[in-house]
């Protein structure tokens, strides 16, 4: 049975019309709008809620298939809640020197979740990220909105440790 | 009265920045010290990050790498005037910051970030009363004399960029600064803007005023958080001081701008994938002509240049084009901020001439590998760059230098790996790269990176080499020649210079299933 926005908006977490119409209002305006709506909507709510889409496809006069199409292109768009915490972890050239692509895969075997994926109590997610410009201090990482660099095994562990004890 | 000046980069905070701050406070607190703490940029000593300096009679002295226990006994140092373990004397006596040529990166490091005092005490807005003295002719003038290229990567005359634009019809017009550094091993535009923002909003007013337009935006990619919330301060402060808005210090010329935050896409660093992306589109690339010099953000004539060649223009604005072009060699003018990372002891910004060769880029300024293990090889000029070994390392770091060698220059990163890389998996990882970036919208690129990974991995595993080496040599001559952009177009670069240089590595695989 195929799902209407109506529907199932009840079982979205944190999911407020309110609010979303209220960003959506606030930014339509400006040029190019839809990456910094779905900035702010993903600020508020941990991810886009899908019923966002057709609210924001009304404001721009685009169709909810190139809403779509938008938020798909980009990695950084979530149509789902992630974790309370985000961690990225680089995995480009410069990293790849100093071992970062072997202590992410070990962490992720540690905490028995893929790349992308979320831990079962919901502390953390873990993101694969091409480059946080931490290049002279690599393997670098990014929890939330903290840079950290020369990570090793120890570091990530500790680092998924507070997270999941952060019930914040 | 001490004041204190320690790094808030992003590099620094990373290596415990701000752990060290707030010791610091702390203790001076504990101790009854009064002290003025100032959080500037780094000076791009990564390897001396967090350094501390303090305000001396003889110039700033420097500590570092500094960590939280170091705090106690770097205070005692410091009220005694003695000696420390950590103690690098005089910071611009130090040879590794004595040994630089700064021009664009002069203040990073030294000022507030975001004070427009500080900032013009120390040569700020200069570039700009003189470019709203001489008008927008004259400015690009200056700017083609000074053979300023665009330090993105494709090296075209700035310029000559701004003439195309300032000679387009059409009202709006846009100053766009691309700042989706997405390369590994590039961290210059991040510095930068996080040590530097008004040299940066300098450079775009007056590429504003050289060619009509009254609007701009900074690109900046979303792994950049501290940049962002820099770049943004240093906004407010410049309308606040009148270097932006409706009439830039008084000369009824309006010239405005706002920061535009990416989502995680590697190709919006090409640039019509850029315009499309602040257009709010998905960030696929447009086939050129139009250049978007004449058909860019909108459709209306827009100069789209890296955060490196717009942030030299207030230093080629105030000492003139003529002076600027006394740096370098060649077709390659003026200084290039190196980055050096990766494998390395002492990475970080080194800003230079061009014309420094790879080996004393490696040797003398990085001290060799941090893993202290042997030397293997070095990646120049990001992902889409190419793959040197020891038998290269003389080539020097300029656009046609880099060329010639099989690689390109980039956005001038490097990053050093040492004997325990693979370069058989440096090639499947460029492949693999691309198709996980590749907007999609040529086939080249698009099927070419998921064919590419299957090929390489046959290699890997020793099956037909001899066919599959021809195949691996079709593809990249499809994907370089076929591609609409360089994310495809380029993608062969590390791909055959790993195969070129590191042979050994690809026949690997074979040698062993016939010893098998």
């Amino acid at each position: 049975m195929q799902t209407t926005p109506a529907m199932d908006a009840a079982n979205l977490p944190g999911w407020d019309p309110a609010r979303a119409n209220a960003i959506i209002d606030g930014l339509k305006q400006t040029e190019g709008a839809a990456l910094p709506i779905l900035h702010a909507l993903q600020a508020e709510f941990g991810y886009v809620p899908h019923p966002a889409e057709a609210m924001m496809a009304d404001a721009l006069n685009l169709s909810r298939a190139e809403i779509r199409g938008i938020i798909s292109f980009y990695h950084d768009f979530r149509r789902a809640p992630g974790g309370r915490h985000v961690l990225k972890l680089c995995v480009a050239e410069a990293c790849q020197s100093m071992g970062g692509p072997g202590a992410a895969e070990r962490l992720l075997h540690r905490l028995g979740i893929g790349w992308g994926e979320t831990t079962e109590d919901g502390s953390l997610t873990v993101e694969k990220v091409y480059c946080l410009g931490l290049c002279a201090c690599a393997p670098a990482a990014l929890l939330d909105e903290t840079p950290i660099g020369r990570v090793d095994d120890d570091a990530l562990t500790l680092l998924a440790a507070d997270a999941a004890g952060d019930r914040a | 009265m001490t004041t204190l000046y320690l790094p808030r980069d992003a590099a620094a905070l990373a290596l415990g920045a701000d752990r060290v701050a707030a010791a610091i406070m702390r203790e001076a607190a504990a101790r009854g010290l009064s002290v003025t703490l100032v959080r500037t940029g780094t000076r791009g000593a990564v390897w001396l990050e967090p350094l501390l300096e303090v305000a001396t009679a003889n110039g700033r002295v420097g500590y570092g790498p500094m960590r939280v226990a170091d705090v106690p006994g770097v205070l005692d140092a410091i009220a005694a005037d003695g000696a420390h373990a950590l103690c690098i004397g005089p910071v611009t006596a130090h040879p590794w910051f004595a040994n630089q040529t700064r021009l664009t990166f002069a203040r990073c490091g030294v000022i507030d970030p975001v004070s427009v005092a500080d900032y013009e005490a120390n040569g700020g807005v200069a570039g700009l009363k003189r470019a709203l003295a001489m008008g927008g002719a004259a400015i690009v003038e200056e700017v083609k004399t000074s053979g300023l290229r665009g330090r993105g990567g494709a090296g075209f005359p700035t310029g000559i960029k701004w003439n195309t634009v300032r000679g387009a019809p059409g009202g709006q017009k846009y100053i766009v600064c691309n700042a989706d550094e997405g390369d590994s091993g590039t961290f210059a535009d991040r510095m930068l803007m996080e040590g530097d923002p008004l040299c940066l909003i300098e450079g775009m007013a007056i590429a504003g005023i050289a060619v009509g337009a009254t609007k701009g935006y900074v690109y900046i990619r979303s792994e950049y958080p501290h940049a962002v919330a820099t770049m943004r301060a240093a906004i407010v402060a410049a309308r606040r001081a009148g270097l932006l808005g409706d009439d830039v210090l008084g000369s009824g010329i309006a010239y405005d701008m706002d920061v535009r935050v990416g989502a995680g896409a590697y190709i919006c660093g090409e640039e019509t994938s850029l315009l499309d992306s602040l257009e709010g589109k998905r960030g696929m690339v447009r086939a050129k002509p139009p250049l978007p010099a004449l058909a860019g953000l909108f459709g209306k004539p827009t100069v789209v240049n890296n955060v490196l060649s717009l942030a030299s223009v207030p230093w080629i604005l105030t000492h003139g084009g003529k002076a600027y072009a006394e740096y370098g060699q060649g077709r390659s003018l003026g200084t290039l901020p190196v980055q050096l990372a990766g494998n390395v002891k002492r990475g970080g910004l080194i800003e230079l001439p061009f014309g420094l060769s790879l080996r004393s880029l490696v040797d003398e300024w990085g001290h060799g590998t941090a893993t202290g293990r042997p030397f293997r090889a070095v990646q120049v000029g990001g992902p889409l760059g190419g793959y040197f070994p020891d038998r290269l390392m003389d080539t020097a770091l300029d656009y046609e230098a880099m060329a010639a060698a099989g690689g390109l220059l980039g956005h001038g990163g490097v990053v050093v790996f040492d004997d325990s890389v693979d370069l058989l998996a440096q090639a499947r990882f460029a492949f693999e790269f691309c198709a996980a970036e590749s907007c999609g919208k040529c086939t080249p690129c698009r099927i070419g990176a998921v064919r590419g990974m299957e090929v390489v991995d046959k290699i890997a595993a020793g099956r037909d080499l001899s066919k599959n080496f021809t195949l691996l040599d079709d593809l990249c001559e499809t994907m370089t020649d076929g591609s609409l952009c360089a994310m495809g177009g380029l993608t062969p670069v590390p791909v055959l210079t790993a195969l070129r240089n590191f042979p050994e590595d690809f026949e690997r695989a074979g040698r062993k299933l016939a010893a098998d």
